[in-house]
């Protein structure tokens, strides 16, 4: 088994409505993936579950050979998964610096910090960050302040310092301009082959321009899945997305 | 966004104040109360001395209030049962030091005798010394702390429902300690006390000592608290307050981070009550009403949130306020308490502190405006201002 990340038989029910329906994926090393599917596919509830925020009812989620099923958040991030929430997710009354700061890799332990010194190590990599996120001069600022944009840069930027093994992508581009989508597009392009992406849109052209593998879920299921060209051709997949 | 503006102007002058204040209670009033004669216009009275060394312990419950609710953003409404807990500890080791001078010349302490007990509850043991009373003062606050901490925090029990939970705890802790068979002296509590280490309660001298111990005790609470919001952890604290979810998947554990802040703070209470009880003579379970915590967090947002000198400033305010107008108008003090606390919320959101920097800072943009306008030489740009704000203090 090479997959980084399996789930298998997943089902994940609210009040008897089926939100992941015995799902099974898997993922292999530094691969970017695309998920898509209408509005309640399941496509949120799929991360949720693989980040720890849901317990799933049935099945099992593992990932680098380690059952995830039952870890709580910080323990799944420690193994590496990193998150990118749907709506930007920044500490709005820190500053851009100090959102980078709390996110560096090390010991995130109460003792650490209390007497935690940012290591001239850790200073480039967040000067690193800033650069890749085009947001230099915004170091001061607090992160509240930001554009939409801005934000959501922000927030990749402090998944990146985390140096994840797997890296979640809720709706990048949802709200923004079609320059910011072209930068967004950048950034994900250049973390190719030396992360694991996955990446959750609704946006077609956003996925055609940058997926190499699509998995379509449809009420809770996985409706097809393969290279973006197959999977348009896909009778079913038609039907879901055009058929109403 | 309002209150950074507000609070950068003060941005030293808020340590300025707290270092002030300590140096005063610590060092200035005691000193003057046992040196200058008895004639001097100068000399603070020995009410005074006392009254500041109480108001200063609430200063210390109220930097330990700001440090979970300010900054941690868990609203507590049990402080006031960790206050009375170290103030207990403290009263214990008062009550065993008065020896056999007792009302009933007996050994054990007058409400046991009056009970008919014939020996000293083991959990009474230790008591005699003063440095386990000390300890104990700060352990037993942290040991309920830690422990109703860890499962609400666990159970992640957050927001109004953690508060109100609070409320219960310090409730029931009230109705335990008001049974006379709980053995802290029910609903009496802990009273005449005679000597502290061996000096008279009575003397001028101790209570000096008191008042000056209290200030010390504040200005080490606030060191520790503000060396703790001012590392990386009192920033994943904030951060916590702000996006919870967001800390989480960052790979911090909140639970230890919640967990820290609120035995600390716990303990910090503890430390309070026990420098509170021999100065005022008396603890009792009233201490533990739901209405003694909920007044804590009145100061701390009178004060202003999240800045520990706020916190500081709100305790001393208010109850300065509340030990005059409790005398001179009794009725009128708790509509008082009702009207400033709805007033500030209302106007002044940041609290106290935040309307003095606002001050500072009027100051400081009319000078800057005045220096610009100067410059190019043109009225129009300072009309504006000074129409925006008609009184530049």
């Amino acid at each position: 088994m090479t997959a980084l990340l399996r789930v298998e038989k997943v089902t994940v029910s609210f009040d008897g409505f089926r939100a992941l329906d015995d799902l099974t994926l898997s993922l292999e090393a530094g691969e970017l993936r695309c998920i898509v599917g209408p509005n309640g596919a399941g496509k949120t509830t799929l991360m949720d579950v693989i980040t720890g925020k849901t317990r799933p009812d049935a099945g099992t989620v593992h990932f680098a050979d380690v059952d995830v099923t039952r870890m709580s958040e910080h323990e799944i991030v420690a193994l590496g998964i990193g998150r990118k929430f749907q709506r930007p997710t920044v500490f709005p009354g820190h500053t851009v610096f100090e959102n980078l700061e709390l996110t560096t890799a090390g010991r995130k332990g109460v003792f650490r910090t209390l007497f935690a010194r940012l290591s001239a190590d850790e200073r480039q990599a967040i000067e690193k960050m800033l650069e890749l996120t085009g947001l230099g001069e915004q170091r001061k600022r607090l992160a509240g302040l930001l554009s939409h944009g801005q934000k959501q840069w922000l927030e990749i930027g402090m998944l990146l310092l985390e140096q994840p093994k797997l890296l979640l992508v809720d709706e990048p581009v949802a709200g923004m301009t079609q320059q910011e989508i072209e930068r967004t597009e950048e950034i994900l392009a250049s973390l190719v082959g030396r992360h694991t992406v996955v990446v959750v849109e609704h946006d077609m052209d956003f996925v055609r321009s940058i997926a190499q593998t699509v998995t379509v879920l449809h009420e809770g299921r996985v409706l097809a899945e393969g290279p973006m060209s197959e999977v348009q051709r896909d009778p079913k997949v038609v039907e879901v997305y055009l058929g109403a | 966004m309002r209150s950074p503006v507000g609070l950068r102007a003060l941005r030293h002058a808020d340590v300025f104040l707290v270092v002030t204040v300590c140096a005063a209670v610590a060092v200035a009033i005691p000193l003057l109360n046992v040196e200058l004669p008895e004639t001097s216009a100068l000399r603070p009275s020995d009410f005074l001395v006392t009254l500041v060394g109480k108001l200063t312990c609430y200063a210390i419950v109220a930097v330990a209030m700001d440090l979970v609710w300010g900054y941690a953003g868990i609203l507590s409404l049990c402080h006031g049962l960790f206050f009375a807990l170290g103030g207990y500890a403290m009263g214990m080791y008062l009550m065993r030091s008065i020896g056999t001078e007792g009302m009933y010349r007996s050994a054990l302490p007058d409400f046991m005798v009056f009970l008919d007990w014939k020996e000293l509850p083991w959990y009474w043991h230790g008591f005699e010394h003063f440095t386990f009373a000390i300890a104990m003062a700060l352990l037993a606050p942290a040991a309920v702390a830690y422990v109703f901490g860890f499962f609400a925090f666990r159970s992640r029990i957050g927001g109004v429902y953690f508060s109100i939970i609070t409320q219960a705890l310090t409730f029931a802790a009230m109705l335990l300690f008001f049974r006379n068979n709980t053995g802290f002296g029910g609903n009496n509590g802990l009273t005449d006390f005679k000597r502290i280490l061996g000096y008279s309660l009575r003397e001028p001298s101790t209570r000096a000592v008191l008042c000056a111990a209290s200030g010390a005790g504040l200005a080490v609470s606030y060191g520790l608290c503000r060396a703790i919001t001012s590392s990386r952890a009192g920033r994943v604290l904030r951060a916590m307050r702000d996006a919870e979810l967001k800390v989480r998947f960052c790979g911090y554990d909140p639970i230890a981070y919640k967990l820290f802040a609120w035995t600390l703070s716990a303990m910090l209470c503890g430390l309070a009550g026990a420098l509170y009880v021999p100065q005022v003579g008396i603890i009792n379970p009233s201490e533990m009403q739901p209405s003694s915590s909920v007044e804590i967090a009145i100061w701390v947002a009178v004060g202003g949130r999240g800045t520990l000198a706020g916190a500081i400033l709100g305790a001393l305010v208010v109850n300065g306020a509340k030990s005059w107008l409790t005398v001179a108008f009794p009725t009128a003090w708790l509509y008082f308490l009702g009207t400033l606390f709805v007033t500030v919320t209302l106007l002044v959101p940041g609290g106290l502190l935040q309307a003095l920097g606002s001050i500072g800072n009027l100051r400081h943009l009319k000078a800057r405006f005045i220096r610009s306008a100067e410059s190019k030489g043109t009225a129009e740009t300072a009309q504006p201002t000074d129409a925006a704000h008609p009184e530049p203090p």
